[in-house]
């Protein structure tokens, strides 16, 4: 029936996901196109983390008992999943409760280092970007506040890409580190990671980029893209909240100091101090979360067996059609690039004299859920001369259809607030 | 499709021409308030003047960037806190808090709120009621300020 090509079986997907068939406001039905706050989760996910709970559930790596050895057995069992996920070691797999969380227990880490290449100080530098979600901005504020270090950035072109003309001046013999998005969460936009990590790396320097946006949403292989660490959270990729994961380069993880300290963490402990286990348990204190890491390696299964690269091209379609249906629309601007090229499935929008929070309102009149604000991108925001943008973000379940109502909406609004349309 | 549920034509004339905008001397306190999950500000001013035993409210100037709700509103809270007694300004504050505390249910007081009572439909929609609220809270904030000020 469609005319677009069919990478996946959207509906046969759609079944997978109940909340997508519920009704919202005015009953209208759901459209949700807001997968870049947090994605929905498919049954086969909500049965995993519930299967989990009744029939395995008691706390890993610890329990003298049956249940305690498979709780352990499933929680690494989700560490081999998501390493062989992103084409990592399990050993480079560490779970936390967030990507927010992956990312500061590497600047926490970097600021209890004493030595060694991941020790900073006055004089050194850390690199970001304009572009960066504040998750991959504020820690390393913080982290150059605590240690003296200075805090440095890639700027944004008015198309929303990374300006790597002063990439020689800004990656230097000083650089410490180089955290950078996978993919902007505002814009969509895919920076050369491996590029810069290669840059990086010639320099001495280590490099942390945020997968959060793109780990969903694209085939991620840490090898090729080359970078020390990469950080993503689970709710964002079908998986349920509460679980994030750190990859970490063997031998990076190996020279780095712990950050949450507590149980499980640590080899020897007396009164006078105590020694840690070697990584990943060295950055995983406390009960693990094994429920939410079974849901997680569920939520990698289903993605798999679609393929990645087909996810991939679902969305790259969808956006397509997004850019081109939503660019015909008068007086509404596109932030970012306006072709698919190194290009994600977040596509966020200006619509002339009206706000986003109004955007937004009228939206959700017409069942489309959508976010309104600076979605955790300030300067990005700032960068792009706007307060703030609404952002319909694509994933898996989403359909050409919806799209459609998305523009039918975005009209209904400029008419009701009387806004220019040419 | 019920978006007039919220967007009542007051609130909309309001926001096509929103009262007392623009910073004006003299005043006696100035803030900033931002709503920081939308970025939304508004730098308010405010300027008091004693009439008997009581300070009244002179002047009520801002400039504002944000959503027809939070514009509207701030242009509602001008009109109706401008020529008042402080306290009695403070007590239309506190109704038109309790209005948005409502989820919907409050029924206003049209003599104590006037056209503030366009915002009952704001209060059901858990999102905006910092929008509705971000004015108000820059008013109070200030003439607290000024108040200290004139002590």
């Amino acid at each position: 029936m469609s005319v677009f090509p069919q990478h996946l079986d959207v509906e046969a997907v759609r079944a997978d996901f109940p909340i997508l068939s519920r009704t919202v406001r005015n009953d209208k039905p759901l459209v949700y196109l807001d997968s870049g706050a947090t994605s929905q989760k498919p049954v086969q996910v909500l049965d995993a983390e519930r299967a989990f709970y009744t029939e395995h559930n008691s706390a890993a790596h610890r329990g003298a008992h049956l249940l305690g050895e498979e709780a352990t057995d499933a929680y690494e069992n989700a560490r081999i999943t998501v390493a062989a996920f992103i084409g990592a070691d399990p050993g480079e797999i560490v779970f936390t409760k967030s990507a927010t969380e992956a990312i500061n227990l590497v600047a926490y880490a970097m600021s209890n280092a004493r030595s060694g290449r991941l020790h900073l100080g006055p004089g050194d530098e850390v690199l970001v970007t304009e572009m960066e979600h504040h998750a991959n901005l504020v820690p390393w504020q913080q982290l150059c506040e605590r240690t003296g270090a200075t805090l440095r950035w890639f700027r944004v072109t008015p198309e929303g890409r990374l300006d790597l003309d002063d990439i020689d001046t800004l990656i230097t013999g000083r650089t410490k580190i180089v955290a950078v998005t996978h993919q902007s969460n505002v814009t969509g936009t895919i920076p050369p990671v491996a590029e810069i990590a290669r840059a990086a790396h010639e320099q001495g320097a280590l490099v942390l980029a945020d997968g959060a946006q793109s780990v969903p949403h694209q085939p991620v292989d840490v090898a090729a893209l080359g970078v020390d660490f990469l950080a993503f959270s689970g709710h964002k990729m079908l998986a349920p909240y509460g679980i994030g994961v750190l990859f970490g380069r063997a031998e990076v993880l190996e020279e780095m100091p712990p950050f949450l300290t507590g149980g499980s963490m640590i080899e020897v402990v007396r009164m006078e101090g105590s020694t840690f286990m070697p990584p990943p348990q060295r950055f995983e204190p406390g009960v693990p979360p094994a429920a939410q890491a079974v849901g997680l390696a569920a939520a990698c299964d289903y993605l798999s067996a679609l393929g990645m690269a087909n996810v991939a091209a679902h969305e790259e379609s969808l956006t397509a059609y997004a850019l081109d249906t939503l660019g015909a629309i008068g007086g509404v601007r596109i932030l970012g690039p306006l072709t698919t090229k190194d290009r994600g499935g977040a596509v966020s929008f200006d619509v002339q004299d009206v706000h986003p929070h109004d955007v937004g309102q009228i939206l959700d009149e017409f069942g489309v859920a959508v976010r309104a604000d600076h979605h955790c991108a300030w300067p990005l925001h700032r960068a792009l001369g706007v307060a703030a943008s609404t952002r319909a973000s694509f994933y898996l379940y989403n359909t050409h259809a919806e799209i459609d109502v998305l523009a039918d909406a975005i009209r209904y609004a400029q008419r009701f607030f009387g806004a220019p349309v040419g | 499709m019920e978006p007039q549920s919220m967007y009542q034509e007051i609130i909309l004339d309001h926001y096509r021409n929103p009262h007392h905008k623009g910073l004006r001397e003299p005043f006696d306190a100035e803030v900033h308030h931002v709503n920081p999950v939308c970025g939304d500000e508004v730098t308010l001013r405010v300027s008091l003047k004693d009439v008997g035993a009581e300070p009244v409210v002179d002047d009520v100037s801002y400039d504002s960037l944000g959503c027809s709700i939070s514009q509207a509103s701030a242009s509602v809270m001008s009109d109706l806190v401008i020529g008042r007694p402080v306290s009695e300004a403070m007590a239309i504050s506190q109704a038109f808090l309790e209005l948005m505390q409502s989820k919907g249910a409050g029924e206003p007081d049209e003599d104590v709120l006037e056209d503030a009572v366009a915002f009952v439909g704001v209060s059901k929609y858990p999102a905006r009621i910092k929008c509705a609220l971000l004015g108000w809270m820059a008013w109070k904030d200030a003439t607290a300020q000024a108040m200290e000020v004139g002590q």
